[in-house]
């Protein structure tokens, strides 16, 4: 059994400078896992990556052994068609610390657009479809409502109901609190602890330390490009083996 | 001379009035249909484009943009002649208002789709939209909600510059008034006149243009 994620020696550089050097991670089925690590060390980028946002130069990414943006063809290194990066795409489902919904078109509209267009479901089938993920997030009755009539935590539960309805493999949550007033963070939480407790497949990139601690299974310490620990939450927060992750919780708000 | 008089003299001749009207009227919705047209596959080059094409819609629209309108019509009919493609003096003046309109319209287009955060696109790719599918349903709804109260103003300007075609001898509602007054030795109250009727024409897009915008605004809280 190939593993739901697994990144190879991933390498990325933004011109001169190399962001990702040499990333190596697995995850399975039902895994929780979230990124830390201090600022520009290259959590999103990693993340951005995974789902081919970013082109990326060297390593491999296979979700359920199929890898992911480029292929190898008699040890040639090649880059997919577009078209069928676009198709594996939608194997993970991605939430952004800025929601990006879709300002012109309803909660509803947001949903099914992908679910249409992508999926090719009927109309009906992607409404109803969408209809029961946005219930999920508690915002059915705000269904007709466009993003400009909605708070930043309804937006990004918007958001979070959009990426999943596609039936992903894998979310992808790249800081999806940082953006929102604090007394709205926790409804948006709520909802991803809601999804791990139902098996869903999760990456997440965050600052919020106390909230990594309870709904991972593991954590990953990004630390200047590399992966500098990792183990489960308990271990990690309470006992780090390495000076850089004691320092960093040291200056995050985790107690 | 009074009012009633004018309004005597304007009847008699109020059949090459209205075909003045009519002929403006013709000419600026054709150049403002070819050129917006053009203008929409200028603004992608000018915003997608392969290095080369890009390179080349901006030479076409900072060279078009740079050129008066009044050139451009007198190249049409006469430089066009030389190499060949002689144009009748409808044309050579659809044509030239219609590269004057692809031109600003190209800007105009890349203007609103740079102006969409790449947050719209990444959102759109995130979901497996391709990006025909992504530019269909996310970028254009977006961008031409945008472009509507510009594109307004082109248009307004169309119609101002068809009054250029008089030179070339298109009897638009600027010569047709000419003529009128060489008979009726009656300048200023035709001038008016005119003058009224574009302030109409004009006012009519705006109004146009205000509710299609009034239409298709997002609601916002
Ligand atoms: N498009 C880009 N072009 C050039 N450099 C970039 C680009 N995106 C990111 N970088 C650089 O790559 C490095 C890693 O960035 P990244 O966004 O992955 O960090 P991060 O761990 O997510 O940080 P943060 O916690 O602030 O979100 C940073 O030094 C950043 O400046
Ligand atoms: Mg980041």
């Amino acid at each position: 059994m190939p593993h739901l994620l697994e990144i190879r020696d991933l390498h990325k550089s933004f011109g001169q400078t190399e962001v990702l050097k040499g990333v190596d991670c697995a995850m399975e089925q039902g895994d929780v896992v979230c990124v830390i690590g201090s600022s520009g060390s290259g959590k999103t980028t990693m993340l951005r990556c995974i789902n081919m946002l970013e082109d990326f130069e060297g390593g491999t990414i296979a979700i359920d052994g199929q890898q992911i943006g480029y292929e190898t063809q008699r040890s040639q290194r090649k880059r997919r068609r577009e078209r069928e990066i676009a198709r594996q795409r939608a194997l993970t489902g991605m939430v952004f610390q800025q929601f990006n919904l879709f300002p012109h078109m309803t909660a509803l509209a947001n949903i099914t657009l992908g679910l249409i267009k992508v999926k090719k479901m009927r109309r009906e089938e992607a409404n109803a479809t969408a209809e029961r993920w946005l219930d999920r997030v508690g915002l059915l009755e705000r269904k007709g409502r466009f993003p400009g009539q909605l708070s930043g935590g309804q937006q990004q539960r918007v958001a979070i109901a959009r990426a999943i309805a596609m039936n992903p493999k894998l979310m992808l949550f790249d800081e999806v609190t940082s953006a929102l007033d604090p007394e709205l963070v926790n409804e948006v939480l709520q909802v991803i602890k809601d999804l791990a407790r139902d098996g869903m497949t999760m990456l997440l990139v965050t600052h919020e330390m106390r909230f990594a601690y309870e709904v991972s299974k593991r954590v990953i310490f990004m630390n200047e490009g590399r992966i500098g620990e990792e183990g489960d939450p308990k271990q990690m927060f309470l006992k780090p083996k390495t000076e850089r992750l004691a320092e960093f919780l040291k200056s995050s708000s985790f107690h | 001379m009074d009012l009633a008089q004018f309004f005597d003299i304007l009847w008699s001749v109020r059949w090459p009035i209205l075909s003045g009207i009519g002929v403006t009227a013709l000419v600026s919705a054709l150049a403002i249909i070819a050129g917006s047209f053009v203008g929409v596959f200028v603004g992608l080059a000018l915003t997608y484009g392969v290095l080369p094409l890009r390179w080349l819609a901006r030479v076409y629209t900072d060279f078009i943009r740079g050129t008066p309108v009044l050139v451009l019509v007198l190249a049409s009919f006469y430089i066009l002649g030389t190499i060949g493609l002689q144009l009748s003096a409808f044309q050579a003046g659809v044509l030239a208002l219609a590269v004057f309109c692809s031109s600003h319209v190209g800007e105009i287009v890349r203007g609103a789709l740079q102006a969409i955060p790449r947050g719209q696109t990444e959102a759109a790719k995130a979901i497996g939209l391709t990006f025909s599918q992504t530019f269909s349903y996310v970028l254009m709804p977006q961008a031409g909600r945008q472009i509507a109260p510009a594109w307004v103003n082109t248009a307004a300007e169309i119609v101002k510059a068809s009054t250029l075609l008089s030179i070339i001898g298109v009897a638009e509602l600027l010569l047709a008034t000419q003529e009128v007054i060489a008979r009726t030795f009656m300048s200023l109250p035709f001038y008016f006149h005119a003058g009224f009727l574009y302030f109409c024409i004009n006012f009519s897009i705006e109004r146009l243009g205000k509710y299609v915008e009034k239409k298709l605004a997002i609601p916002q809280s």
